[in-house]
C-alpha cells in the first residue's frame, strides 16, 4: 500500500511527474493570532493582522474550491485556528464537500463543549501540540502559564469524544532530553500518532537557532530512542520522526516538491506553495479573493517558478536524487546562499554544506541565548530565566 | 498508568472481527480514478485486494469468513487466502486503519 502523505515530511515521495497534478492537502492558516509565543513558530516573522483575515464566506469558498480541485485533506492551522469563532462553520462546509478535516491546535482556548461542537460539525482528527512534558519548561517555551496542564486536559477530552488524536512535539535542545517521557505521554493520553519533529530552522526558528539547536550527540540519541519506541509500540502508537536537516546527509523534499502536493493559504487569502515562501524574492502571490484556486495552482507564477526540475542548476540538475528531494528547500537555499535556485545547503553536495553544518556544531555547544518570542508587530527579546 | 489500562497491539487472527474506525475513510476518488484511504494526516492508496478485503471488514464477519468469500469469488484455496489477508490486515492494524 502506498502512502501519499499530505503534510511535508522527509520520509517518502515517489516522483511520478513534474507537471502540475491535483494537490493532496491544503494548509489553511485561518489566523495568525495565537495565545502562545513559541520561539520556533513556522509563521512568518511579519505576522498578518486580524483585520486582514478572510471572512467566513471566503474560507467556505476556499473549502469548496479545494474539493473541486481534488484536494483530499484540509489542515486547519494558524496561528491558533480555534481563535476563530467561525471554525465550526468552516469545518461544516469542508465536511459537506467531502474533505478530511484535521485541526492543528495548541488546545489552550478549547473547552470540551467547543470540541464536541467541532466534532459535530464534522471534524475528523485533532493534532495537539505540546512544548514539553515538564509543565514548567513547557509553559516557559510557549510563554503561556498553565498551558501544559490545559493541553493534558484537552487530550483527555479528545479521547473521551472518541476522536483520533495526534500529539505533536517539536524537539530542540531545551526539551530533547525528555523524548522518552514525551513518547510515554502520547501513549498515556491515548494518542494513535506522535509526531516528533526536530525544529526546522526558518522564520522564528531561524532567529532562535542558537537557542534551539541540539548537539549532534543529542540528536543521534533521539534517532535511537525513536527506533526502539517504534518497534516496542507497534500497533499502539505510530511515530513520525522529522530529523533536523543540519545533521542530515541529504535535504528533505520540501513540501514533497514545490507545487506538487500541497497548497498553503494564509489568513489574508494569499496562496503559497509553502508557508515560508513569502521570504523569497521575485514571487507573485495570488489571492483567493482575486483568482480561482485551481487557476492559481495550475498557472500561478509562484507555483510555476520552482515546479518540477527545469529551474535547477548543478549539482541538482544532473543529480539522480533530483526527483526524490527536489533540491531541498528553496527558502533555505535563498536564506543561506542568496540564490533560491542553488541546492539547499542541507545537501552534502552543496559547496556550503560543510560550513553550514559547522554552524550547528558550534551553536549547539555554546550556552543557549535567550528566546526571541513570537510576537505581533515587533520582535522582542524576553528574559527567560 | 496502570498496566491493566495499557493499550495493546491488536493481533489479527482467523476469528478476529475487524472494521474501519469512524475516522478512517475508504472512498473512490473520481478525479484520480483510484480507491483511497483517508487517515489522520495520511492518504493511503490500497491495492485492489486490500480494497476488496476492507469493504468486507464490517465488524461482524470474521477474517476467516472473509477469506471464504474471496476463495469462492476467485476459485482459490481458502487457507492460502486466509494467510495472505491476515498478514495484510495485521499491517493495516499496525497503521491504525482497522480495529476490532
Amino acid at each position: 500500500m502506498t502512502d501519499v502523505t499530505t503534510l511535508p515530511r522527509e520520509e517518502e515521495t515517489s516522483a511520478e511527474e513534474s507537471c502540475a497534478r491535483a494537490p493532496v492537502g491544503l494548509l489553511a492558516e485561518l489566523t495568525h493570532r495565537c495565545p502562545l509565543q513559541c520561539p520556533y513558530c513556522s509563521n512568518p516573522v511579519d505576522l498578518e493582522r486580524v483585520n486582514t483575515e478572510l471572512s467566513t464566506e471566503e474560507w467556505q469558498s476556499v473549502m469548496r474550491q479545494a474539493a473541486e480541485l481534488g484536494i483530499l485533506q484540509i489542515h486547519l492551522s494558524g496561528g491558533e485556528p480555534t481563535a476563530r469563532r467561525d471554525l465550526e462553520a468552516i469545518i461544516e462546509t469542508a465536511a459537506e464537500v467531502g474533505l478530511y478535516t484535521n485541526l492543528i491546535t495548541a488546545g489552550v482556548l478549547l473547552t470540551k463543549e467547543r470540541l464536541a461542537k467541532l466534532q459535530e460539525a464534522g471534524l475528523d482528527h485533532v493534532q495537539l501540540s505540546i512544548q514539553d512534558v515538564d509543565p514548567e519548561n513547557a509553559d516557559r517555551i510557549g510563554a503561556y502559564k498553565g498551558g501544559a496542564k490545559k493541553k493534558h486536559e484537552v487530550a483527555k477530552w479528545v479521547r473521551e469524544l472518541d476522536m483520533p488524536l495526534t500529539v505533536n512535539a517539536p524537539l530542540h535542545r531545551q526539551n530533547i532530553d525528555n523524548l522518552p517521557a514525551i513518547i510515554d505521554y502520547a501513549v498515556e493520553v491515548g494518542a494513535g500518532r506522535l509526531e516528533v519533529a526536530h525544529i526546522q530552522y526558518y522564520a522564528w526558528a531561524l532567529k532562535n537557532r542558537a537557542a534551539l539547536m541540539p548537539t549532534e550527540e543529542a540528536f543521534s540519541k533521539t534517532v535511537e530512542i525513536v527506533k526502539e519506541a517504534k518497534e516496542r509500540l507497534k500497533g499502539i502508537l505510530v511515530i513520525d520522526f522529522v530529523v533536523p536537516d543540519y545533521y542530515a546527509k541529504y535535504p528533505k523534499p520540501c513540501m514533497g516538491g514545490w507545487g506538487r502536493g500541497i497548497i498553503n493559504v494564509t489568513p489574508s487569502g494569499r496562496v503559497l506553495p509553502c508557508h515560508a515562501s513569502e521570504s523569497l524574492p521575485g514571487l507573485q502571490f495570488d489571492n483567493v479573493k482575486e483568482r480561482p484556486l485551481a487557476d492559481i495552482w495550475l498557472n500561478g507564477q509562484a507555483f510555476e517558478i520552482y515546479r518540477g526540475t527545469d529551474w535547477m542548476k548543478e549539482p541538482c540538475k544532473s543529480c539522480p536524487r533530483k526527483e526524490i528531494d527536489f533540491g531541498g528547500c528553496r527558502c533555505q537555499a535563498y536564506a543561506l546562499t542568496g540564490d533560491a535556485t542553488n541546492t539547499d545547503p542541507a545537501c552534502s553536495l552543496s559547496p556550503l554544506h560543510e560550513n553550514w553544518a559547522k554552524v550547528a556544531q558550534e551553536e549547539s555547544h555554546k550556552a543557549a541565548p535567550e528566546f526571541v518570542y513570537r510576537r505581533m508587530g515587533k520582535t522582542q527579546v524576553t528574559v527567560n530565566k | 498508568m496502570s498496566e491493566g489500562n495499557a493499550p495493546k497491539r491488536l493481533i489479527v487472527e482467523a476469528d478476529s472481527k475487524l472494521k474501519l474506525p469512524r475516522h478512517i475513510k475508504l472512498r473512490h476518488d473520481a478525479g484520480r480514478d483510484k480507491w483511497l484511504l483517508l487517515a489522520p494526516e495520511r492518504v493511503f492508496e490500497p491495492d485492489d485486494t486490500s480494497v476488496e478485503v476492507l469493504k468486507l471488514c464490517d465488524g461482524e464477519q470474521t477474517v476467516s469468513a472473509i477469506a471464504g468469500i474471496l476463495a469462492e469469488r476467485y476459485q482459490a484455496p481458502a487457507d492460502v487466502i486466509l494467510k495472505d489477508i491476515i498478514e495484510m490486515l495485521q499491517e493495516l492494524a499496525d497503521k491504525g486503519v482497522v480495529k476490532s
